[in-house]
Parts: structure tokens; sequence; C-alpha cells
């Protein structure tokens, strides 16, 4: 073994924040090769990163307040009839753009305008937070798995099924509900036996929402193939599979529902 | 792009932050909402050319000191009860599990420092400025909030967390 110089507490810090340069982060990677105690604990703290911004991250994307624009000083010195014909120009272009309500703005509108790859990022969002989980990965175990559907069927507002993915070699861990944009939505885990996993977002659509064929997003590291097939809209996420085999699970999903 | 504009860009990015630190989505934006009053009245004090975000994010930083600092004086329970009722019928609550009940556990000043840094992503130097406290200090409370969430992610809970200070 060789005696790479210990690294100091901030530089650990730095490390896991990953603001080190090259030189020392192979001086560090070398340290914690022979260290595994200290590797474990500098990972832990790289992921509550990416837990708290994933779990986070749903925040920019919500409608500011208005009363928070009027603070932010959206009321510049302008005459009280200009400020309020400009707020009524603003609320009748807000509600004509997104059909919200003319209190609530938007920030920024564009993300809104396609309600499955809103759908899609959500569904990378709550992969992302709940697939590194060890102790509860999900609310209701494969062991009630007659219970889990009749329960997140009743609360998703559609008849939610549960594909069999043994084929890719994929076994049910559970679900769990989890707020939508529109209401609540279902999240099936699977895994391998090596513990790769991915999820399974399902939501119901309006009717009339109009099919889709199968649609690819990355965001961040997950992987996101969506769809809508009548009733429900379908996003299947994965960080641990290559985007060949994602499709592959995605296509078996879809013909078992067809 | 003028500040006040600049002001009203970095909204989203406040709300995120108030969340985390303080929880509910009515006392962050409250927190959000006193900020921006006390952000735009001084907005003059602002220089141009430094760090818009470091300043209203120190601006905030005071602001959520005085009010936390207000809420003791009136009442030492006052703080903690409704945080707690109010996150269990809040109906993100499903998504806001371990990790989040983790950190809502640690010193405001840890908490603070931590939201900062993986956050907002901030450097430590900006972080030591915001918050008006020097680097060294920046640092050990990073490591600190650190190791407790780890502890308390691992379910060792306070007796692990003295050996750690």
């Amino acid at each position: 073994m060789s005696e790479a110089r210990q690294p100091s507490e901030g530089d650990l810090q730095a490390y896991a924040d990953g603001r080190v340069d090259p030189d020392r982060k192979a001086a560090i990677d070398a340290w914690l090769a022979e260290h595994p105690d200290e590797a474990e604990r500098v990972e832990a703290y790289r992921r509550f990163g990416e837990g708290l911004r994933s779990l986070y991250e749903p925040v920019l994307e919500e409608p500011v307040p208005a009363r928070l624009m009027r603070s932010a000083g959206v009321r510049r010195p302008w005459l009280p009839s200009a400020k309020a014909a400009a707020w009524l120009a603003l609320g009748v272009a807000i509600g004509t753009l997104a059909g919200w309500q003319l209190h609530e703005w938007r920030t920024p509108p564009p993300l809104a305008a396609d309600p499955a790859a809103v759908m899609a990022r959500r569904a990378a969002m709550a992969h992302a937070t709940y697939s590194p989980e060890v102790r509860h990965p999900v609310e209701v175990g494969a062991d009630q798995e007659q219970h889990l559907v009749t329960w997140l069927s009743k609360r998703v507002g559609a008849k939610v099924r549960v594909p069999r993915l043994d084929e890719a070699g994929m076994s049910l861990v559970g679900g769990r509900l989890l707020p939508g944009e529109t209401g609540p939505v279902a999240q099936f885990m699977y895994q391998t036996t090596a513990g790769r996993r991915i999820t399974l977002y399902v939501r119901a659509e309006a009717r009339g929402h109009r099919e889709t064929a199968f649609r690819y997003a990355r965001e961040n590291n997950v992987g996101v193939f969506y769809w809508v097939d009548r009733e429900c809209g379908y996003a299947l996420a994965s960080a641990d599979l290559s985007k060949d085999e994602l499709l592959h699970i995605a296509t078996l999903v879809y013909k078992q529902f067809d | 792009m003028n500040e006040a504009e600049r002001l009203v860009e970095l909204i989203p990015r406040l709300r995120r932050y108030a969340r985390a630190l303080v929880g509910d989505r009515a006392t962050a934006d409250d927190l959000v909402q006193d900020t921006l009053e006390r952000a735009w009245a001084k907005l003059h004090l602002y220089r141009r050319g430094t760090d818009l975000r470091a300043w209203l994010f120190t601006v905030m930083h005071n602001v959520h000191v005085n009010r936390v600092r207000a809420a003791r004086a009136t009442d030492p329970l006052e703080e903690e009860m409704p945080e707690l009722a109010q996150r269990a019928s809040q109906g993100d609550a499903l998504l806001v599990r371990d990790l989040d009940r983790a950190i809502s556990r640690l010193p405001d000043e840890q908490r603070a420092v931590l939201l900062l840094v993986t956050l907002e992503e901030m450097s430590y130097d900006s972080v030591a400025r915001t918050l008006e406290i020097p680097i060294g200090t920046v640092m050990s409370r990073l490591s600190r909030a650190r190791e407790k969430l780890r502890a308390m992610m691992l379910g060792q809970g306070a007796t692990r967390l003295k050996v750690v200070k």
C-alpha cells in the first residue's frame, strides 16, 4: 500500500461537493481507496446533496404567488391606473397562455407546455429520490401486491396494473403514492437480483388525452421513456440501465397493457 | 437586466431555500415575502457589480434570524409545535421523508450552511460572505451538519452525535 497523504477534513468536504481540482482529486481518490470507511462517509455526503436537490427541485417550478411578485417590487413607481392595467394585461396574457388562475405567476412558462414532458421530469425526480433508498424504497411491498393495486387504483383514479417484468430479470419491490401535477400518482419499483432498479410512474390521464408514442428524456443521470396509453400516462425511469435496456422494458410494459 | 428584474428572477431560488430551511410552504413564503420587502426597501444599499444573489441571501438570513428570535421571545414552544403539525398534514409529506426530516433536526446555523452549499451550490467563499461568518466556520459547520445527518440516517440518533463534535 502506498502512503497517500491524509486529506484534511476540508478537502474531504470539498471532494464530496465535487470542488477539488483534478490533481488533488487523484490524491484523495488514492487515499480513499485505502480507507473504505472514509470513502463511504464521503460518498454518503455526496448523496445527501443529490437527495436534497431532487427533493427541493420541484419548488423551482412552482408558480410564484402574486403576493411575492408584488413584494419584489413589481410595484415600481407606476401610476395606480397604469399599474392596474399592467396587472390586467399580465393576467390575461398568463390566463390565455396557461389557463392558470390570474393570481398565480408561472416562472418559467415553457416547461408547462407539454404535460407529458413534465410527467417525465417528475418521474425522473421521484426515481432519483427513492431508488437509492435502502430502508424505505416503497410504502407497500410486493408481498401485498393485491392491496397495493387496489389502493393505488383508488387513489390515482384509474385502473392501475402492475406489469410482470421477470422476462427482463426484474422483480417487483413494491409501490408508493406520490403527489403529481394534477393529483396523486403511483410509483412501482422493480429490481434485478444485483440491485439495479427501475421505477414505473403511472398517472391518470384526462379523457380525450391523445395517446403518444414512446419518447425519451434524460434528467441528470436518470433516463426516462414515457408515453400515454388510454387512461394512463406512464414514465419508466432508471439511473442504472442503458437506454436500450430501458426501451426493452418499456416495450414489455406497453405490450402487457395493450 | 436591472437589479429589480434580477430580484424577481431569483424568487424561485429564494423559495426553494426557504422551504428547505423552515419546512412548510406558508412559513417559507412568508419568509420570502419579508425578505423581498426588505431587499426592495434596501436595494439602494446593494453595490452594483457585486453578487446580487449573495446579497439577497444575506438579507434573507438576517430576516430569518430575526423571525426565529421573535418567535422564541413570544413563546419558546411556538416554534416547534406548529411546524411539526403542519409538516404532518402537508400535501407533499410523502416526498418529504427521511432526509428532509433529518435536515429539519439540524441546528439552524448548520442547516443554513449545508443548504447554501448543497442546494444553492454556492462557493464556500460566498457562503461565508452571505452568512457573514469566517470561512473556517463555514467548513466546520458543514462538516458537523453532514456528520449529524449521516448519524441520523444511519438511525444511530443522538448518542453518536456527541462524539462527532
